[in-house]
């Protein structure tokens, strides 16, 4: 059968050849080829996925069986792409933004010796070509190796300044608590391969109907723990924030845009499985509410430009999630889309100012950057509008539709959705006030060397900003306009079974004004007081006290997991060590060598050389026999 | 003669020998006490033999001069003994000035 | 040989053995490396071409008379799983000769010649087709390894080999106690009243009673080999003292003889004890998995925190074994392959670290991928290989034994799967202290490594990705011995 989707390997093989390239020869590229090599690679993936996308926009999907990675008797797992509605839009977003980031770090990492520059962008590549396998992959195992492939580069980026050990620590610690959702998502697919005998999806999602609700629970609760970990959700979500170590492009790409919305992904990818588990679903939805407001709480306070970026990007994802657990499967597709956009090109504008401002990073050293970076100033600006979700900005609508879907579940959710809404109005303006308006605050040596970034950095970000206010067009919601919802009607075949589950509550167009204007109202209050507020800030050396000292410390969270869980585990290893097994197992064994060496020692006191006792012996030994012969032997 | 009176005879001479080999010192001593407790098994054997004889010779002649013929083994062997122990005990009071069996246990070192 | 044709597995045997001899006699250390090179590589290729040319069902040796008339005689067969784990000692071999090449050793031709010895007796381990043969070959290749530790050693070697002697010695002849009251219920051949050979073996008929304490006798021998907890101490000992290469060899390969064993001689032979025993031998399993993942976190010396993962994936092994599952066994073999060749990839880069700058305790070490980049990234790719990173050879095989493990217990697989958690905290533990962060005094004139370690560490790292990537014909070289295995228990 040929398919023109058949060519659909050549997009994640594309930046496997770069990296390979810039991996093997980093000591012989210039830093100009290397950066051409890296970017033109996701370009050329680019402008196929954009084919791609058109095809299955027509109608067509395909299932590419390449070769048999696993075939026993009781499995078959085939290395498959799978190329739908779905997996589609994801290649654009994460090679479309991707390429973006990749022109951006052209500029950005210019400052690093030529080796690691093309080190950089092996890193950068091998990256893509993972998240690639893992949106592509037509079964769970190929999804897996993705999964945790761009694990792998999340390490390798976020401890990229290997020198520091610091970052060091904040990359070990991303990979290991992945790993933990890792074993979450393992479990989940031995079962389905143990209850349905394959982990393709289109074999599980028809043989869905065979499973207990026990095992259907069993497996998507276990599935949401792998996304947890991905997704940087409670409990797992510590990682996020200190992988702001990694280079801020990189924060960019893995840690909002791409890698993070894996799980979103997933789930999305599985909706049917979720949605006839209607107890994870529920848990789905309350962790990722907790989460968004966890989240948004610690962002108010927190003064480092990135780690309130992460903060909100945690936040956000909680969004998500709460869209999937609510069965606003669409909604969150949607978010994660424009949610890319203006969070890419927020990490984007922080590294513009960091950028400008030689590495620093802290807020209240900023100020007043409005008048020397204008397009930074101006791009931000509209990434703070969207973020905050103000119509017409794309982020109004994505966030709109999660919100219309948690009221239809439960007004639970949705008051306190729209309560973080609030927040993240507020602590986005706080930022972009502390940063862009008021006085600068930092050093004379660094106000000198402010300075507008280079096209290359500028360009990715204007078109970011375009695709920040206009992204959210493609779904405009009903009550605008109607047939306006262009990508609910493109996702609908993956979506389909799940809508044939469960019927619609459609909100009546008056209830839907009201919660629009709730949110919009409320969140442009909460912009308008941190604008003001902030544009005046100054520094001050009162140290937090109260509520605000458990924000700025979050809520001690780490110090948390580090008394209860990585104490312990030392412990229990230190004592398996030093006692358990020196003075156990290996006591127990050098305890009975001690004792035949003892027992020997003392023996051999008998052979003491006198003729007269061993005579004494023999004679004795020739009664003994004698006495057995005569008595004891019948 | 009842066959009693050599077992008692033999047993009376290897008791004397066993003992003798125990508690005394002298090499030569002891020697000539395991001399005795060899003598003492031939005896035993030549006794059992002449018994037997009595009692099997008319069925198999040739049986029962098995055990006699075993004597004279024990004798040559015993012979052989004595030769290499005398030697022994010549090259022990060379060295020592003593027939002491005590003395032996320098061999340890 | 014997005035017969000669097979494929007479050369894997006899090739190593007879370089081994003559190479006694070499008294020039430079020739004596070249030639054990060159025999080891001749192994080698007689290795690949038997990938080609024997099929994998291939139980019908030809026996060759040794021990006519008490029922014994010197077969060699070639089955699938022979064939993974002969390549994986052909492999290791050269490999070890190549990255220890600038070593020196005192008496290098006893040294190599003794290495060859046991590489002869590891093939006769993975070839061998009668019991009394088998424990010939065990000893064989056993007693080479305990004059390598003694003789080449750490400082406390006497002390290490001894621990080691000892108790392999007692499984040995526990073992081979086992062997003769089994072959003392075998039928009457040709010959002789009972038979060693493995089909007498696998059709000897033994009581549910007789079943349960033979199937003792020959576990603890080969868990003390493997090892299992809690037989395990005399392990990171050894590794620790015994010269690297030597560490290599024991690790590398000689571990797999005993899952080796457990799968040919344990499994088809007790049936019904194997049923009986295994919850026992998993929760075994499973707990030294987790205990020795624990204490990996805490160790400092690179060879102990090696030698303690090891443990770790072989409790993981040992454990798939016993589920007696078709997925969880076919995983089995595909690992033994994969972890021996990573493991010794660990060492070499070991290795190279302790003769640049003398030292192993990772406290001491640091900043290494400042001044060896390459070296860097080579360890760095083996280790996630190690800890089962998709795409490296050892996800196929930890992917196939937890999905046997979950078939048989689901619990079990979750506690044994947090060992993946910890194997990621020890390693990234180990990369981040030895080669991030800053150089230190020790480390920071050390050179990146020289050609023939890149190549052999190159060797290394695409097998990793080409079993990672493309298991297939791996898997279906043993598909035929696990369907014999499990033949037994239908």
């Amino acid at each position: 059968m040929s398919n023109t989707l058949q060519i659909g390997w050549l997009i994640p093989i594309l930046p496997l050849i770069g990296f390979l390239i810039n991996g093997i020869c980093r000591k012989q590229l210039s830093k100009t080829l290397s950066g051409l090599i890296g970017s033109g690679v996701i370009l050329a993936s680019f402008a196929i996925s954009l084919f791609v996308f058109f095809q299955v926009k027509n109608g067509n999907t395909h299932l590419a069986h390449y070769f048999d990675f696993i075939n026993t008797e009781s499995i078959k797992v085939g290395f498959d792409f799978q190329i739908d509605q779905l997996s589609s839009l994801f290649l654009l977003i994460i090679t479309g933004v991707g390429f973006l980031i990749h022109v951006y770090s052209t500029s950005y990492m210019h400052e690093e010796d030529s080796k690691d520059f093309a080190k950089y962008f092996s890193y950068l590549n091998l990256f893509v070509f993972s998240m690639l396998l893992l949106v592509m992959g037509g079964n769970y195992i190929i999804m897996f190796i993705g999964w945790e492939g761009v694990g792998l580069c999340s390490y390798l980026l976020i401890g990229y300044w290997f020198k520091n050990n610091d970052y060091n620590d904040a990359a070990k610690k991303a990979f290991i608590m992945n790993r933990i959702g890792d074993l979450g998502f393992l479990l989940a697919v031995f079962w389905l391969i143990t209850k349905t005998g394959t982990a393709d999806y289109h074999e599980v999602f028809a043989n869905v109907s065979k499973l207990s609700t026990f095992d259907i629970t069993g497996i998507t609760m276990l599935l949401f723990v792998g996304a947890t970990g991905k997704s940087a959700q409670i409990p797992l979500y510590t990682w996020l924030p200190d992988a702001m170590a990694g280079p801020t492009p990189v924060s960019a790409l893995i840690h909002a845009a791409t890698m993070v919305t894996a799980g979103i992904y997933m789930i999305a990818r599985s909706n049917i499985l979720f949605t006839m588990a209607p107890f994870t679903q529920c848990v789905i939805a309350v962790i990722g509410l907790a989460t968004a407001v966890l989240a948004a709480t610690i962002a108010l306070k927190q003064n480092d430009i990135k780690k309130v970026l992460a903060y909100s990007t945690v936040s956000q994802l909680g969004y998500m999630f709460l869209g999937l657990g609510v069965g606003a499967y669409t909604g969150s597709v949607f978010h994660v889309m424009t949610h890319a956009f203006f969070k890419a090109l927020l990490f984007l504008g922080a590294g513009s100012v960091i950028h400008a401002m030689s590495g620093e990073q802290d807020m209240r050293n900023m100020g007043g950057l409005k008048k020397y970076m204008s397009i930074t100033h101006i791009t931000f600006l509209l990434g703070c509008l969207a973020i905050a979700g103000m119509p017409p900005f794309s982020g109004f609508f994505s966030k709109d539709e999660i919100l219309a879907g948690a009221f239809a579940k439960n007004p639970v959710y949705w008051a306190i959705g729209v309560l973080t809404a609030f927040m993240t109005a507020f602590y986005m303006f706080r930022l972009y006030a502390m940063t862009f308006l008021g006085k600068f605050k930092g050093t004379h040596d660094q106000e000198h060397h402010l300075h507008e970034s280079p096209a290359a950095i500028t360009i990715p970000l204007i078109i970011l900003a375009i695709l920040a206010v206009v992204g959210g067009w493609v779904g405009i919601p009903e009550v605008f306009m109607h047939g306006g919802h262009r990508l609910e009607a493109f996702l609908e075949p993956v979506f389909a079974p799940s809508n044939a589950l469960v019927e619609k509550h459609h909100l009546s167009h008056s209830t839907e004004y009201t919660l629009m204007a709730v949110s919009v109202g409320g969140a442009l209050i909460a912009l308008l007081f941190a604008w003001n507020k902030f544009s005046k800030y100054q520094k001050t050396e009162a140290p937090e006290s109260g509520i605000g000292k458990v924000l700025s410390n979050k809520w001690y969270v780490d110090e948390l997991y580090n008394t209860i869980i990585v104490k312990p585990i030392q412990a229990i290893a230190a004592f398996f060590n030093n006692i358990l097994e020196k003075k156990g197992i290996d006591g127990f064994v050098n305890g009975i060598g001690k004792a035949v060496n003892y027992g020997s020692r003392q023996i051999r006191l008998l052979q003491n050389g006198q003729v007269g006792m061993y005579v004494l012996l023999m004679v004795l030994g020739i009664l003994a026999l004698f006495i057995i012969q005569l008595f004891l032997v019948k | 003669m009842p066959i009693y009176y050599y077992i008692v005879l033999a047993i009376a001479l290897f008791t004397i020998g066993i003992i003798g080999v125990l508690t005394r010192r002298n090499a030569i001593i002891i020697f000539m006490c395991i001399e005795l407790m060899l003598n003492a098994v031939n005896l035993l054997l030549v006794a059992f033999s002449k018994m037997h004889n009595i009692a099997t010779a008319a069925t198999n002649p040739t049986a029962a001069i098995d055990a006699q013929i075993f004597v004279f083994f024990i004798m040559v062997v015993a012979a052989a003994e004595v030769s290499v122990g005398l030697a022994i005990i010549v090259m022990m009071y060379r060295n020592t000035h003593s027939v002491d069996v005590n003395f032996l246990n320098r061999l340890k070192n | 040989m014997f005035g017969y044709s000669v097979t494929f597995p007479h050369l894997l045997v006899f090739v190593p053995l007879i370089a081994g001899l003559i190479i006694f006699f070499i008294k020039k250390e430079n020739s004596a490396k070249a030639i054990s090179l060159f025999a080891s590589i001749v192994t080698l290729s007689v290795s690949c071409f038997s990938l080609c040319y024997a099929d994998n069902k291939d139980l019908n040796w030809v026996p060759y008379e040794w021990l006519k008339y008490i029922g014994s005689s010197f077969s060699l067969g070639l089955d699938g799983m022979g064939k993974i784990l002969t390549l994986l000692t052909a492999i290791a071999f050269p490999v070890i000769f190549v990255a220890s090449y600038k070593s020196s050793y005192k008496n290098a031709n006893v040294f190599y010649g003794l290495m060859l010895l046991s590489q002869a007796g590891l093939m006769g381990v993975f070839l061998s087709m009668d019991a009394l043969l088998f424990y010939f070959f065990w000893e064989l290749a056993l007693i080479p390894v305990y004059f390598l530790c003694s003789r080449w050693g750490g400082e406390r070697r006497i002390q290490a080999t001894f621990k080691f002697f000892v108790y392999t010695f007692a499984g040995s002849l526990l073992m081979l106690l086992g062997i003769i009251y089994v072959y003392l219920h075998t039928d009457r051949t040709v010959y002789a009243a009972h038979s060693f050979s493995i089909n007498s073996f696998y059709s000897v008929v033994l009581n549910a009673h007789q079943q349960n304490w033979l199937f003792w006798l020959f576990f603890i021998a080969f868990a003390i080999k493997m090892p299992v907890f809690p037989f395990h101490t005399w392990q990171p000992d050894a590794y620790e003292q015994s010269p690297t290469s030597v560490t290599m060899v024991l690790s590398g390969v000689m571990v797999k003889m005993g899952l080796f064993a457990v799968l040919r001689w344990l499994i088809p032979v007790f049936p019904e004890a194997v049923l009986n025993f295994s919850n026992i031998v998993i929760i075994l399993s499973i707990i030294g998995i987790i205990y020795a993942s624990l204490i990996a976190i805490k160790q400092d010396d690179l060879k102990r925190l090696i030698a303690y993962s090891s443990i770790a994936h072989i409790g993981l092994m040992c454990a798939a074994i016993f589920t007696v599952e078709q997925i969880g066994i076919e995983g089995v073999m595909i690992q033994m392959f994969n972890h021996g060749i990573n493991i010794i990839g660990l060492w070499i880069v070991v290795e190279l670290i302790e003769r640049q700058t003398g030292v192993r305790k990772i406290s001491q070490l640091g900043g290494i991928a400042h001044t060896a980049p390459f070296l860097t990234i080579m360890l760095v790719v083996i280790a996630f290989a190690n800890i089962a990173l998709p795409l490296t050879n050892a996800f196929v095989g930890e992917f196939m034994m937890f999905n046997g493990l979950f078939k048989y217990n689901i619990w079990y697989t979750a506690i044994a799967g947090i060992s993946i958690i910890l194997a990621a905290v020890y390693t990234l533990n180990m990369v981040k202290n030895v080669f991030y962060g800053n150089s230190n005094g020790l480390t920071v004139a050390m050179k990146d490594i020289s050609l023939n370690e890149k190549m052999i560490l190159c060797v290394i790292i695409v097998a990793i990705f080409l079993i990672g990537i493309y298991p297939q014909p791996m898997l279906d070289m043993a598909k035929d011995s696990v369907s014999l295995i499990l033949s037994r228990f239908k």
